[in-house]
């Protein structure tokens, strides 16, 4: 394992890394006069990282060849997957921010910066190949997105907002911690394939704890039941654009980690983490559609909303095979187009002093005052609840065809009979927006940037999608034939 | 005609409409709306003359695969080409009953467009996900249909019509998945000659059967029926008893039976029973109803559980019989929503007391009107009589209870009928407004002579009809054959006795 190799194949971080630093110096000199400027040039250090990394998914790379530093990180097709849906994300929330920001006259330098460096801890954390670098990566995430969220200093619901995220991070982090330690004190390695092969001979009890212990931790990261109760409070209260950027980037970064670790490290012992995972789906599932209903806000409405997805998603983990991996990965896809568009419609919710409207009452009979923005919302609340001809269906479809053919026929029943429940809240933003008298809230005007991506991404989980579909399966299978093959 | 991609069209004409109205001004969208039902009902009708009747099963085919496991089939066979007829049949006369919708009409008939699109998808889909696709999507027109141009309760309507319809379909859902993957093809032809084990029919069985129950809808599952007709415009009620609950039916005759005929025969029962007790009931509720609309819900309950008896009397009468009896109601009850938007339109309100005496100063209203009422009686010469004939003929050579039992029904259905008929059009005129209501305009008369003749077309050549679906009656007897129930009447040696064990109840979730 020669370093250049290793080197060549970190090129997307060591292009994020450089970028960022440069950027800090511009910031430091510029000041925030330049947060325009860095912006810009984050975007493209974002997109430039997003083009080194797709000729490793298109070429389907998989193997030791594309394994760095020991093993410590994977370039595979599936990170690489992965990851351009974390730089594209990111850079989309860099687009749409500074509308937001400007008018509270909080647009600082740093913003785009700390996007920059929280895209690339993401990175990392689907590309590990070692707990070692799980740990980093995810540190590197988590510490950047605790001062995104409380990045309106101002604003009491952001710093509180960052506060809770921080704490409850910290303590996820200690439990994870703790299970990671667990781990290697039971197979004395602490890389994946490592521990793969340490426990082929059977599974200890220690290391069972190990086991439960890290998806306690990543329960958290990935915002399941019963590690949730921070998901509203965070997304309510950080600056819209840091929600979206959480609900998408941070959700397919620490989704990716939790099916490395569970499929790669814990490949062979799947019979004993499927039943904690049947729950906390099942249970994420209900548990947010649920606490959806009573919502007066539209924020915390998608905060249970993305409780309720991530379920869904992990329907696909407990197959445990290639196919639930793959299902997984374009459910991901169509996630974070619905989260985009969903977001973008609700920055573009203004009143006519450019306040944010957010609750859900003020959105009434928005079909007559805008309909195009009507249109976008009741398009992404018929995608989430997974209504065909929506996109959104195939997500749907794709993770409980993968538990069907892995013989959990009980799972795919009460999942998809939960999903009704969700279809009633979702059903409710319809309601308010397409039935009930015209309020007139919404007056401001939309930034052109916004427009673009919210017609982009719809158009995307629109029926159209389906033309794509061919092509993303084909991705897909690519990246999650690569996760099973890593060594 | 053989290549020419006639269902595309018929599918891809209204949705193109659709995407066009939504920018449209409200006079150039209901033109433009009419232009294209229009224009699907002449490609119907060239369809129904191109079909070959005795030919292949399967016609007009076409398939394109779009990705691993999911493609876009379609093709029809007989029984679909009634209900397709049906559907282009009734479009026409929807977009002419809108006109008292003054509100965001370019949206209406957008959902209107898309409401025919994707009834027109369910019958002619060959592929099951691409069947669900259209089976569900349906909702969302219907919803917005429901809850911005309907009454006052509109939306507690219609969320119990989302909500109850997609919890049948999603349990359906995953039936279809687990019958993919063990049968390895999604192509409905195929999955309609595959036999499943016996014991895993069952649990396939209840899943498609909640699907299709809730859909018809049968008793106990009914409620969302009413409200929803109550709170809708009169032309989602007319598609909406017209086509939309026949695809309960449809998916009866097109999976429930050929693909799980054994449990189908197991569950008949059931299935009997729940029809008996909404013959009965829902009958009895009609007959105190003082809304107009409502009445004629409950009615459409009690017909389509005449459907239900005669699909699962396992005889090719029974099942001829309900598929008339499906196209009479869909004509005749749309007729009745329509006859009922008639008279609101002019007084605002449905309130069947607010009526009286219509003969005197609306003749030619209370001369359809009567047609009507006959043919959902069921009087001989009328569409209605030789389905329900036909359905209880078929169910009595099983069992001579069912069959008294439902009789009953079509007597308390002339109860109902003319006592409604009677309170709205005979009698003194008790009401001045309602008796300075004119008469059926040109509009108005456009619309109810095309289902008048349609009903007596029906009712005096019924060959017409039974002679597409013949040969898919008789396929689908033959499959049923080896599965038939044994009846209290009329035993028919030499059927096998279904094997099924009521403990069971593990077959299928492992």
């Amino acid at each position: 394992m020669d370093w250049s190799h290793s080197l060549r194949l970190i090129a997307p971080e060591e292009t994020l890394s450089i970028a960022g630093l440069v950027l800090l110096l511009i910031a430091a000199w510029g000041g925030d006069k330049a947060s325009r400027l860095i912006s810009i040039l984050a975007v493209a250090a974002l997109v430039g990282a997003t083009f080194l990394v797709a000729p490793a998914l298109c070429g389907g790379a998989m193997g030791p060849d594309y394994s760095a530093f020991f093993g410590q990180v994977h370039a595979d097709a599936f990170s690489s997957f992965a990851k351009i849906l974390i730089y594209l994300s990111a850079a989309a929330t860099l687009v749409v921010a500074p509308a937001f920001f400007d008018r509270l006259g909080a647009m600082k330098a740093e913003f785009p910066i700390l996007v920059i460096f929280a895209a690339l801890g993401s990175g990392m954390m689907v590309s590990a190949g070692d707990l070692l670098a799980l740990y980093i990566g995810l540190e590197m995430n988590s510490l950047a997105a605790y001062v995104l969220a409380a990045f309106v200093r101002t604003d009491g619901r952001s710093a509180e907002a960052g506060l809770k995220y921080f704490v409850l991070g910290a303590l996820a982090s200690g439990i994870l911690l703790f299970g990671m330690s667990l781990t290697y004190g039971f197979t004395g390695t602490t890389s994946f394939s490592g521990i793969n092969a340490a426990l082929a001979g059977g599974l200890s009890n220690g290391a069972l704890f190990g086991i439960v212990f890290m998806l306690a931790g990543l329960a958290f990261k990935i915002s399941a039941v019963p590690f949730h109760m921070w998901t509203p409070d965070v997304y309510e209260g950080a600056p819209t654009p840091v929600t979206k950027f959480f609900a998408t980037s941070g959700k397919v970064a620490a989704i990716g980690l939790t099916m490395r670790v569970m499929l790669d490290a814990f490949a062979d012992q799947a019979d004993a983490w499927r039943q904690i995972i049947v729950f906390i789906a099942l249970a994420s599932i209900v548990v947010g559609a649920l606490g959806a209903i009573g919502q007066k806000n539209i924020k915390r409405l998608m905060a249970y909303s993305s409780i309720n997805n991530v379920g869904f998603i992990l329907v696909g983990l407990s197959s445990a095979n290639v196919q639930g991996a793959s299902a997984m990965l374009f459910y991901l896809v169509i996630y974070v187009a619905m989260t985009v568009a969903g977001f973008v419609t609700i920055l573009m919710l203004k009143d006519e002093n450019g306040e944010p409207v957010e609750e859900i009452a003020r959105l009434g009979g928005l079909s007559r005052t805008r309909p195009g923005l009507a249109l976008a919302l009741a398009i992404v609340m018929f995608s989430l609840a997974g209504i065909p001809p929506l996109f959104g269906f195939w997500g749907k479809f794709l993770v409980f065809r993968a538990a069907v053919h892995a013989d959990m026929m009980a799972l795919a029943f009460l999942g998809f009979a939960a999903s009704v429940i969700g279809a009633f809240y979702y059903l409710k933003i319809v309601k308010v927006a397409y039935f009930d008298e015209p309020v007139d809230a919404v007056k401001g005007e939309s930034d052109v940037w916004h427009k673009a991506i919210l017609i982009v991404t719809c158009l995307f989980i629109s029926p159209l999608g389906y033309l794509l579909s061919g092509w993303l399966q084909g991705l897909t299978d690519t990246a999650a034939t690569a996760l099973f093959h890593t060594l | 005609m053989s290549g020419f991609p006639i269902l595309s069209l018929m599918l891809l004409v209204p949705l193109a409409a659709a995407l066009v109205c939504l920018f449209l001004e409200a006079k150039a969208a209901r033109t433009l709306a009419l232009a294209a039902t229009l224009v699907d009902l002449v490609l119907g009708i060239v369809l129904w003359m191109n079909f070959d009747i005795g030919g292949a099963q399967w016609q007009f085919t076409e398939r394109l695969e779009i990705f691993s496991g999911f493609s876009y089939a379609v093709g029809i066979d007989g029984i679909a080409l009634l209900l397709i007829m049906l559907s282009v049949f009734l479009m026409p006369i929807c977009i002419g009953a809108s006109q008292s919708v003054e509100k965001r009409v370019g949206e209406y008939m957008a959902a209107f467009l898309l409401v025919e699109v994707f009834m027109l998808g369910v019958f002619m889909a060959q592929d099951l996900y691409l069947f669900y696709m259209f089976f569900e999507a349906g909702l969302i027109p219907m919803y917005l249909i429901i809850g911005i141009w309907g009454g006052a309760d509109r939306i507690y309507a219609s969320y119990k019509f989302f909500l109850y319809t997609l919890l049948g379909s999603v349990l359906m859902l995953v039936a279809m998945l687990w019958m993919v993957h063990t049968a390895g093809t999604s192509d409905i032809p195929t999955l309609m000659a595959y036999d499943f084990d016996p014991q895993v029919q069952t649990w396939l069985w209840l899943a498609f059967f909640a699907s299709f129950a809730v859909k018809m809808p049968m008793w106990p599952v009914h409620t969302w029926l009413p409200a929803a007709h109550v709170q809708a415009p009169t032309a989602g009620s007319i598609i909406l008893a017209g086509v939309l609950l026949k695809m309960g039916g449809y998916g009866f005759i097109r999976f429930s039976l050929p693909m799980f005929p054994e449990a189908s025969a197991y569950f008949a029962p059931l299935v009997w029973g729940l029809s008996m007790a909404a013959v009965v009931i829902t009958s009895l509720i009609a007959l105190v109803q003082s809304d107009m609309k409502k009445l004629i819900a409950y009615s459409s309950v009690a017909h389509m559980a005449i459907v239900t008896i005669g699909l699962f009397a396992f005889n090719v009468q029974g099942l001829e019989g309900s598929m008339l009896v499906m196209l009479s109601h869909g004509l005749v009850s749309g007729a009745l929503f329509l006859c009922v938007g008639i008279i609101y339109d002019r007084l605002h309100t449905r309130e069947i007391t607010r009526y009286g005496g219509l003969a005197i100063n609306m003749p030619r209203y209370a001369l359809f009107f009567l047609l009507f009422t006959m043919a959902s009686i069921g009087l001989p010469g009328t569409s209605g009589f030789v389905g329900e004939f036909l359905s209880l003929g078929g169910i009595y050579q099983v069992s001579t209870w069912t069959a008294l039992i439902c009789t009953t029904g079509i007597i308390l259905g002339a109860a109902y009928m003319l006592y409604l008929y009677r309170r709205v059009v005979f009698g003194e005129q008790k009401n001045a407004d309602a008796a300075a209501m004119s008469d059926l305009d040109l509009r108005e008369i456009a619309m109810v002579v095309p289902l008048a003749l349609g009903a007596l077309w029906m009712g005096i050549y019924p060959e017409s009809f039974i002679a597409p679906m013949r040969a898919d009656i008789a396929a689908l007897d033959a499959r049923l054959a080896r599965a038939a129930p044994h009846g209290d009447s009329a035993p028919t040696p030499g059927k096998a006795k279904p094997a099924h064990h009521e403990e069971a109840a593990h077959g299928g979730s492992h």
